[in-house]
């Protein structure tokens, strides 16, 4: 039997429509709008002028503090201006805006396709460059790639976990990444090992790739100590904590990091993003972009330069189609509406989906019937209802007390209930707001 | 017969005794002084348990009074400055008089001025609204028009009105207790100062982008050009971050500044209807138009 995690978890209409689309390039856009927060922690410190004159790969906006992370021109030209633009939530955020003139890169940047396998940087070293080179979490969480590689003192990784799993419906990036630059994505998995002394890799992926998990086996037998782990199809299988439950049946406990008990997990575009940092010099300043739904005339996948417009990559699949209801930055369950076609992909856009009108609104919301559906589908083992309720007569203490900060977000509960009700907005409002409360503890 | 009567009122007799005074032992054993001056605080003030004065409730804020001793930086913004004498009175203190105050929402964003750009379905509530998105239009700052001010007012002095998606405050209920304020998650509302017949002056918009984008989102919005700084002569309009603000204890309600807005995001609220013939002129031509 195939492993999976125990608690919880739903199984949604897959609709990988892209699975057998090449990863495209899209052609450079005119002008790019890069924001300085891009990943969880502080907003990068932006450290160039308007009217500099910048290369590819250029550092632009530099890391302040330790949960925050560098980020890196991904084209070439002139600064605009550096001003505020529209994010994804229509509130305005502080970004560099470029006019980008002709491809000019740094000459440091390896710019050709020949597999690097060999280097003698050491563990310290190559932290040092993932650090430099600005790689967060590319699953969609973007969590600096460096803090997860220092854990605190006191404890100590033995397993690298790399999660391939790709559960939500219809995102398809990691799948062609795996199939297109799975050498790459090994390299990156061993250099991670190295940085983290750990002896012992797993790649997790779920059943519903077979190509995948084929051709990483066939690869891996080069590679001690990476191993394939194939996982019954089930959201959201490519939670953290879900993982590794699912490959080493061990639970993280509540309120603690993954790495107390051992486990350390990275995303497959992470690894590769690694590889590319370490073993070409090549910054974070690209990524992988599906470009989806169902009245989209070619859903794709593009390999696209942070800061391009989400319009220009509709355009490129085939236009907006007519009854567009949403966009969505990510997938149907986690992913987030956004507020308007120009802004720009970041390092966490792992997807792009059109929402057409006939499913792109709320059903009326019912009353809770108590059938506990919530319940049975957390994974997390939390009580959904409860949380809900008690975050709308704003009782903030009992939902601490309930745990609502191991709320992973997925959205099982809201999209199970038999009733439409809204459950994990209220849940993630009481989880800010508890959120709120424990910082102002410290 | 008798006899048993006699020995049930005997023994029950004994045993109430012995309850009494085990009780009178152990009440003066835990007796715990109070101030009478709370209780008496207690009653002079509203019994509102607004919180308003900052503390959980009436009995609190007495109780806060009589430790303290003082008055100073407390006050019942219900019960306003006759409530603060008769606790001054109780405490042999002087209390500081303090204008009274009323809530004023400081966003004219209505449908006509600020169109609608987005369509927002998840929770109707303004604190959720504003944590997951910046709202329906393309304004930041703007009110949510969901109505979190309204439901938390226990005085029935805040309502939306349907025709302009907008809260109203009703100035005669309205205690500034605060807790709308507390609420609006886009700082909309201010507490100012009461005027005569209620009249204000106030600068209606919360918006700190520049010029072009504000005015592009809302045609009412404050643009921060600076010219009703320049024309107040009594220092109480100032410009920050794009946006103009009246201070309602420096403004003496000249009106100066209002007909100078390009944007009309300056409101003059419960004035009578102008007598100038000159305006009046004005006023029937932009009405015609």
């Amino acid at each position: 039997m195939l492993k999976t995690f125990k608690k919880g978890g739903v199984h949604p209409a897959e609709n990988k429509l892209s699975a057998d689309k090449a990863i495209l390039k899209l052609p450079l856009t005119s002008k790019a709008s890069i924001l300085v927060s891009q990943h969880i922690g502080a907003p990068a410190k932006i450290i160039v002028n308007k009217g500099d004159v910048i290369k590819v790969g250029q550092l632009i906006a530099q890391s302040a503090g330790f949960v925050s992370t560098n980020i890196h021109s991904p084209f070439s030209g002139k600064v605009a201006r550096i001003d505020t633009i529209t994010d994804n939530s229509g509130y305005k955020k502080e970004a560099v805006i470029i006019n980008v003139e002709g491809d000019e890169w740094l000459d440091t940047i390896d710019r050709s396709d020949t597999l690097v396998t060999e280097n003698n940087l050491d563990a310290k070293e190559i932290t040092d460059k993932i650090l430099s080179a600005g790689i967060v979490g590319l699953g969609g969480a973007t969590f600096p790639t460096h803090v997860k590689l220092m854990p605190p003192p006191g404890l100590k990784a033995e397993i690298l976990l790399i999660n391939g799993v790709e559960c939500e419906p219809y995102l398809t990036s990691d799948h062609r990444l795996m199939l297109e630059k799975g050498e790459e994505i090994l390299i990156g998995t061993k250099l991670i090992m190295k940085s983290l002394h750990v002896e012992k890799a797993v790649i997790g992926i779920e059943k519903n790739k077979p190509d995948a998990i084929k051709l990483l086996s066939e690869l891996s037998k080069k590679y001690k100590n990476i191993s394939i782990c194939p996982l019954k199809v089930k959201y959201p299988q490519g939670g953290e904590k879900q993982l590794i439950k699912a490959i080493t049946g061990y639970e993280v406990p509540s309120g603690a990091l993954p790495v107390s008990i051992g486990a350390v997990v990275n995303n497959v575009g992470t690894a590769f993003a690694v590889y590319e940092a370490v073993m070409k010099n090549k910054p974070l300043f690209e990524r992988v972009v599906t470009v989806t739904g169902q009245a989209i005339k070619e859903p794709s996948n593009f390999r696209v330069r942070l800061g391009t417009p989400v319009s220009e990559l509709i355009e490129a699949a085939g236009g907006l189609p007519e009854d567009t209801a949403r966009i969505i930055s990510g997938g149907p369950m986690m992913g987030k509406a956004i507020a308007s076609a120009d802004v720009p992909i970041t390092k966490g856009t792992s997807g792009i989906l059109i929402i057409s009108e006939k499913e792109g609104h709320r059903k009326p919301i019912g009353n809770c019937i108590r059938c506990g559906r919530c319940i049975s589908v957390c994974p997390m083992g939390l009580e959904p209802y409860l949380l809900m309720a008690l975050s709308e007569i704003k009782n903030w203490e009992h939902v601490e007390s309930e745990k609502v900060m191991d709320c992973i977000e997925c959205g099982s509960c809201s999209y199970t209930c038999p009733a439409n009700r809204p459950l994990l907005d209220h849940i993630r409002f009481g989880k800010n707001k508890v959120s709120g409360i424990i910082r102002s503890r410290k | 017969m008798s006899e048993s009567l006699i020995y049930t009122i005997i023994i029950l007799s004994t045993i109430g005794i012995a309850a009494a005074i085990i009780l009178y032992l152990i009440a003066r054993k835990f007796y715990v002084y109070e101030d009478p001056r709370i209780g008496q605080v207690e009653e002079a003030l509203p019994a509102a348990n607004c919180g308003g004065c900052g503390y959980a409730g009436c009995r609190a804020f007495a109780e806060a009074i009589v430790k303290d001793n003082s008055l100073a930086d407390k006050f019942c913004p219900v019960g306003g400055n006759e409530v603060m004498d008769k606790i001054a009175t109780i405490m042999g203190l002087t209390a500081e008089k303090k204008a009274p105050r009323t809530a004023v929402v400081r966003c004219n964003g209505t449908c006509e001025h600020r169109p609608k750009t987005h369509n927002y379905e998840g929770v109707k509530t303004c604190a959720v609204a504003a944590m997951n998105y910046s709202g329906e239009t393309d304004c930041q700052y703007g009110c949510l028009g969901f109505g979190d001010c309204c439901v938390v007012c226990d005085f029935d002095a805040i309502h939306m009105n349907p025709e302009t998606g907008l809260p109203e405050v009703n100035d005669e209920k309205c205690v500034a207790c605060g807790a709308c304020v507390e609420a609006c998650p886009k700082n909309l509302i201010e507490l100012r100062k009461v005027m005569p017949k209620y009249r204000k002056v106030y600068v209606a918009c919360r918006n700190m982008d520049k010029g072009g984008p504000a005015r592009k989102a809302c045609t009412v919005a404050c643009i921060g050009c600076g010219k009703c700084e320049q024309e107040c002569k009594f220092d109480a309009i100032t410009i920050s971050n794009n946006l103009a603000f009246i201070d309602s204890d420096k403004c003496k309600l000249c009106r100066k500044c209002a007909p100078v807005c390009p944007t009309n995001a300056i409101i003059e609220e419960n004035f009578p209807p102008p007598k100038n013939k000159e305006t009046e002129e004005k006023l029937k031509t932009t009405a015609e138009a």
